[in-house]
């Protein structure tokens, strides 16, 4: 009884103590902080990746895919078809991406992906990425007619109302500049043809009085007044979202720079190529305007078309050069992704790499909640052994050393933060020897009245349980809440300091993920309540064994 | 180790009249001693050591204080005779010799039965009344109690033991104060807490270190004639160490020390 009457006391009145604790309270705050947020990024990346990617995937290493795709996916489903809930077949190539923007190619390197529209959504979440609300009900390749990101801010005007305006624009210009080519051609002929009679005159006359003629130059003189109008229709739109450069000089994707018959018969107003889905970081940069304010910068958007280069299927491969039109753009904000991924429809992709219909890159599994993973691949796996040119691997193998890399972050700075409550303890251990020797006396005393060793050791003991206590308490409950209002938080020392937390411009995300696991708390204040008891555990020996005339005697 | 080989001089008690001894009967003694002799050291001797050199305290000490009486141990400082109480408590134990309490020997006692014993058949006090500084009066009169039970066990007897406590608080005079810290007490009200604390667990015998030494002599005075009602009205045995020859000529039978021996 006395211990904990002492315990109590001693604790009540020796603040000292309790400062000591502090550095407990912030190392217990600081891991469950880092814990949370780390499970928060942590869970937000898997999350993204298992989206994104499919539970299992069965792929081959050849350029021209599994031959017969069919066949395999009957096997696997002979295999595991219990365990799988979705099942698609996948084209997949490196390939490069050309975006014509103002007149100069913009080339980026990309990972093109044939997916079928109708089974790809039933293994990954690719869908819910999409920026065009109808688009992530139900993926579509033809171009939306306008209404893409309605939850984006300053999102410049996409679909077929810009194709228009964009395709109006070019045949204009294209008009101005054949008019400019046949005035030119004109004055050429008039001044290469030899004025051997009087026919030159004539033909100038002629040029000059013919209906034809002055149609033509009413027609220009129309055309060109009209144009800046018309410019600055095209460029005012997006002129207030601070992204007006990207139409000054107008991507030159216009039908008369292509000489090809197919362009003469394509009508870019009314017609699009076959749809591409980019990913957001493919066509778009983000940047802080002179404001500070972060903006993206459109190289393309959807309606516009891009050119993609991709090598052809078969012995040798060629590059193959194909026109697709931008449909919608891929944001998932996992940087990876979203600066290398491009989908198209499959059957396109497999068309114009020469490939059979039942020829696939990879099938790719999503499994019911609750199935092995790692089972169902090694059944795979013992299938399908390497030497068939095919890999199976899981989601998370793919991922494997990011995830590596993230855990081992999160390790090391929870050794790092232990070590703070480990350094917190010797600070007790220093505070209690002094706590110790100035309860001296009272050990003397205590030992006069027939008090035990241990149980004078048990009042510092207890002490030390108390302290940790209250020090891991005070720090659970100052993280979690920490953890609770973080994002008020980073709103409240980004107005203070004017820095951003978490610049937009890096991170994409707008809050930060947070998870708290409650046996991590449960773990880390008992691993500081711990550290305390054995900080305790030396001034309690060393009360123990105080000799109880000496004790009595010192002053 | 000593080289020194004296006779020991036999001190015995003065007898006076015997009143009989105040009941306790929860621990009935095993051996009872003739001409009840409660207290008994037989050939003490202690040394410390100082730097290197031995420095003899108690040299062949032999002594016996009877029961329901007060013995007075006085001598200089220096003498040994806060040794010798130390010693009879069981605080410390001697290089040689034996300690007899109700002809049981004690000073070879396990740690933990010695730790008993100082807890429920001794009461303490000091020169320094050694109260402690973080409780109460009231708390420091039930830490013997506290010491010696659970917590279970204290906390369900807890209205009893504290109306015990009360009671021998308002006994020592200091019921108005119970509830004050030792730093608020005077000295004399805080050797009447410490004697109220000695006493809360009913033991046979009070050993006494200059209970007076640090009080006036009216204060101190006061705390004598406590001590000396005590042991009429109780029969409670006391061993009072002093330096003071009026205190000792109170007492019913004296025990001088003189360089660790003892004189008559």
């Amino acid at each position: 009884m006395y211990r904990w009457l002492l315990c109590w006391r001693y604790l009540r009145t020796r603040f000292i103590a309790l400062a000591s604790v502090i550095s407990v309270t912030l190392g217990v705050a600081a891991l469950i902080i880092v814990n949370s947020v780390m499970d928060g990024f942590v869970a937000e990346m898997q999350n993204k990746m298992h989206g994104i990617l499919s539970d299992i995937i069965v792929e081959s290493h050849s350029a021209n895919g599994l031959p017969n795709h069919e066949a395999i996916k009957s096997r696997i489903e002979q295999i595991a078809g219990d365990q799988i809930e979705g099942i698609t077949t996948v084209v997949h190539v490196p390939a490069m991406v050309s975006i014509d923007h103002m007149g100069e190619p913009v080339t980026r390197q990309i990972n093109l992906i044939g997916i079928d529209t109708k089974t790809y959504s039933d293994v990954s979440d690719f869908s819910k990425y999409l920026l065009h609300p109808e688009n992530q009900e139900l993926v579509s390749f033809a171009l939306r007619e306008s209404g893409y990101a309605p939850t984006h801010d300053r999102f410049p005007e996409s679909g077929w109302t810009w194709r228009r305006q964009m395709a109006a624009y070019h045949k204009s210009v294209a008009a101005m500049a054949a008019e400019k080519d046949r005035l030119n051609r004109e004055l050429l002929e008039r001044m290469n043809s030899v004025p051997t009679n009087g026919e030159p005159e004539n033909s100038l006359e002629v040029a000059a009085n013919s209906p034809a003629s002055t149609e033509s130059n009413a027609n220009s003189e129309l055309a060109f007044p009209e144009l800046p109008a018309h410019l600055q229709a095209t460029v005012s739109k997006p002129k207030p979202t601070g992204k007006s450069n990207n139409s000054t000089m107008p991507p030159i994707d216009s039908v008369v720079s292509r000489p090809e018959d197919e362009a003469k018969v394509f009508d870019p107003e009314k017609e699009q190529h076959t749809g591409i889905v980019l990913g957001m970081s493919i066509g778009v940069t983000r940047y802080r305007d002179q404001f500070g304010a972060v903006s993206d910068y459109f190289y393309v958007r959807p309606g516009d078309d891009v050119k993609v280069t991709f090598p052809s299927a078969g012995r040798t491969p060629r590059a193959i050069e194909q026109r697709f039109t931008v449909v919608d753009f891929y944001e998932s904000k996992m940087s990876e992704y979203d600066s290398t991924f491009a989908f198209v429809p499959m059957d396109q992709l497999q068309k114009y790499r020469g490939m059979t219909p039942d020829a696939v890159s990879s099938i790719q599994l999503k499994l019911k909640p609750g199935a092995d993973l790692v089972a169902v691949r090694d059944q795979l796996r013992a299938e399908f052994p390497l030497e068939t040119a095919v890999q199976v691997n899981s989601w998370k193998d793919l991922q494997g050393a990011l995830l590596a890399a993230v855990q081992m972050e999160t390790t090391i700075l929870n050794i790092l933060l232990f070590l703070i409550i480990a350094v917190a303890g010797f600070g007790i251990l220093a505070i209690f020897f002094m706590i110790v020797v100035e309860k001296t006396k009272d050990i003397g005393i205590m030992k006069s009245l027939g008090a035990s060793a241990t149980g004078v050791a048990s009042i510092f003991l207890g002490y030390g349980v108390l302290l940790g206590l209250v020090g891991a308490g005070a720090g659970a409950i100052a993280g979690l809440l920490f953890v609770g209002n973080i994002n008020s938080i980073a709103d409240l020392l980004e107005m203070m300091t004017g820095q951003e937390v978490f610049d937009p411009t890096i991170y994409y995300f707008d809050s930060i993920p947070t998870i708290v696991r409650p046996w991590m708390v449960v773990w880390v204040v008992l691993g500081a309540v711990g550290i305390a008891v054995m900080a305790s555990v030396l001034p309690a020996i060393r009360a123990a064994r105080m000799h109880p005339v000496e004790a009595l005697r010192y002053e | 180790m000593n080289s020194v080989t004296p006779t020991p001089l036999r001190v015995v008690a003065r007898e006076e009249a015997i009143r009989p001894r105040r009941t306790n009967d929860s621990t009935p003694s095993p051996l009872k001693v003739v001409d009840n002799r409660i207290l008994e050291a037989k050939n003490v001797c202690k040394t410390y050591r100082k730097g290197g050199h031995e420095v003899p305290v108690l040299i062949d000490c032999d002594f016996r204080a009877a029961s329901n009486k007060i013995t007075a141990i006085i001598g200089q400082s220096g003498s040994g005779k806060s040794t010798l109480l130390h010693l009879l408590g069981t605080l410390d134990v001697p290089d040689q010799g034996e300690i007899y309490f109700d002809g049981a020997r004690i000073d070879n006692l396990p740690r933990r039965a010695r730790d008993q014993f100082r807890n429920t058949n001794l009461g303490m006090i000091f020169q320094f009344y050694h109260l402690l500084p973080e409780v109460t009066a009231l708390q420091n009169v039930l830490m013997p109690i506290m010491i010696e039970r659970g917590v279970w066990h204290y906390l369900k007897n807890r209205r009893q033991l504290v109306a015990e406590a009360k009671d021998l608080l308002a006994r020592v005079g200091l019921e108005h104060r119970m509830h004050h810290k030792p730093r608020e007490l005077s000295g004399g009200e805080m050797q009447r807490a410490a004697i109220a604390r000695a006493l809360i667990t009913q033991p046979d015998l009070l050993l006494a270190d200059e209970p007076t030494g640090n009080l006036d002599r009216n204060t101190g005075r006061q705390i004598l004639d406590l001590l000396h009602e005590l042991n009429e009205q109780d029969g409670l045995t006391i061993v009072m160490v002093t330096h003071d020859e009026s205190i000792a000529k109170d007492c019913h039978c004296t025990i001088r020390l003189r360089d660790g021996r003892i004189e008559q």
